[in-house]
């Protein structure tokens, strides 16, 4: 699982670091940043998915892998 | 060098002894017949072997960042979708005056590199992207003039936005070109994989740019008879602080002790500098002496970043500088990321509580970890700039920062809650 983290939409709820804090690290004004590139080792998924699903503005957005067929049509 | 006027220091425009025919010109605006007097506008006879030598030339980005221009290239070349190639002149940085410059003087040299940028990778959209009227006239009559010329048959846009410290950030010139506002994004993605409308897009500095006329001109070999290995060519300094403020062209290399001798400025008076515009926060003496060169001044746990030097004279106090830039980029920011609006006003409360002799050894502690652990939290890079000028002033004048705790500073004690300078060091643009 690959995620995208949007600092400039994060308004600091902090539900992303209650289910995932190994992912999300806030700042001492409940900012978020993402601990690693955005590749989420697979024991964190779980936890990351219920993030995405809490945080009310949308910040983070899962990046699905782009596959391309031999026409060249993702 | 007093701090407490805001007027923009007046500059003089000067080449360093050696360097003739490259980027400093003088005589007014270059018009299109000028410019091609010296070869301007020439034709590409084997594009790949053009990018070979602008590789072999060593070509490294003006804007800040140092990046390899080749590989820069190659790389939105190689994306995914047909490029786009922008010309970025938004110089929001207060101490630098050398896009503008550029823009408004050499219209022509900044657009012959975009051509040389866009025939490399294959583009067929290409901007230019400035904040400046003044540069936005003259790089709007230059295209005016390449209309029917012969030379370069691009449909050229230029985009004009409001002068801020962020819209020079690629991610911003990128929103802005596509229609919004001049604020910068989050990364993934980069507009090297995906900018203007979702291409592939090439973003280079108008210095930058200026400088692969000069490679297809003289060859890589010809190019690298100025600099160093790692840092080749030129490069235009705004230097600031001092009576020789000014944009002055120089060899990557030098030492700031032969750039001011050669200006008739005495080092002795020197206590140190700010160094890459607001960016890199500030250098103790030890600076004088090393060579302006990307690597070096990295080194110093610095940053050459877009060339712009200011000297602190004797009697310019360190922390005084720094909590200025501060309070700047507290005000300044983008207001986008929290991390960076948060920490920049906190940061800038220390330092300016500390300049007035009102900080304690906790806040000068609390300002230390900030300086580490607001690292990398911001969308672009106003806050990593913020931590740099924390951890520089922390690291580079620790004396200043204990005479500032215990009530002493000479230069600061008298003037304990005057306001700070709205822009340090900042310089007009020098006339064409």
């Amino acid at each position: 699982m690959k995620i995208k983290l949007d600092r400039t939409k994060c308004d600091g709820f902090g539900a992303c670091a209650k289910w995932a804090p190994e992912t999300f690290d806030l700042d001492e004004w409940g900012y978020v940043s993402l601990t690693h590139s955005g590749n989420v080792p697979p024991e964190q998924e779980d936890g990351v998915r219920r993030a995405l699903l809490d945080c009310p503005v949308h910040a983070i957005t899962e990046l699905h892998t782009v596959v391309e067929d031999a026409a060249g049509v993702r | 060098m007093s701090l407490a006027t805001d007027a923009p220091a007046t500059a003089t425009v000067a080449a360093y002894p050696g360097v003739e025919g490259r980027l400093l010109r003088a005589g007014g605006r270059e018009d299109l017949a000028a410019y091609r007097a010296t070869g301007g506008y020439a034709a590409v006879e084997d594009l790949e072997r053009l990018l070979d030598e602008v590789d072999e030339a060593g070509v490294r980005g003006r804007g800040g960042a140092a990046f390899p221009i080749a590989r820069k290239i190659r790389t939105v070349r190689d994306g995914r979708g047909v490029p786009v190639a922008v010309a970025n002149g938004e110089e929001g940085e207060p101490a630098s005056v050398k896009d503008r410059w550029l823009l408004r003087t050499r219209p022509h040299l900044v657009l012959d590199g975009l051509r040389l940028a866009a025939l490399m990778v294959a583009a067929d959209e290409v901007h230019v992207y400035v904040s400046d009227p003044e540069a936005a006239a003259s790089v709007t009559a230059a295209v005016q003039e390449l209309r029917g010329a012969g030379v370069w048959d691009a449909e050229v846009g230029v985009t004009v936005v409001e002068p801020t410290y962020v819209a020079g950030e690629e991610t911003a010139a990128v929103q802005a070109i596509d229609g919004g506002p001049a604020l910068p994004t989050d990364k993934p993605p980069r507009p090297f994989e995906e900018g203007v409308k979702g291409r592939p897009t090439l973003i280079n500095n108008v210095e930058t740019l200026a400088n692969l006329p000069l490679v297809q001109r003289l060859g890589a070999t010809g190019y690298r008879e100025l600099g160093t290995v790692a840092s080749t060519g030129t490069f235009l300094l705004t230097l600031s602080g001092c009576a020789s403020t000014g944009l002055y062209e120089v060899p990557f290399g030098v030492t700031l002790t032969e750039v001011l001798t050669w200006l008739g400025e005495d080092p002795a008076q020197v206590d140190g500098v700010l160094m890459g515009g607001y960016f890199a926060g500030v250098l103790g003496r030890h600076v004088l002496d090393a060579s302006l060169e990307y690597d070096a001044i990295k080194a110093l746990h610095s940053g050459l970043g877009c060339g712009a030097v200011a000297v602190l004279s004797s009697g310019t106090c360190a922390v005084e500088v720094s909590a200025a830039v501060m309070a700047y980029f507290a005000r300044e920011n983008a207001g986008q990321c929290g991390s960076c609006f948060n920490g920049t006003a906190a940061m800038s409360a220390v330092l300016e509580a500390l300049r007035d002799h009102r900080a304690e050894a906790d806040d000068v502690e609390r300002l230390t970890n900030w300086s580490v652990k607001l690292r990398g939290r911001g969308a672009c890079g106003t806050l990593d700039g913020a931590t740099n000028v924390a951890a520089a002033v922390l690291r580079e004048f620790p004396e200043a920062v204990s005479t500032h705790l215990d009530g002493t500073c000479a230069t600061c004690a008298p003037v304990e809650g005057r306001p700070l300078a709205r822009a340090p060091f900042a310089v007009a643009v020098p006339a064409a």
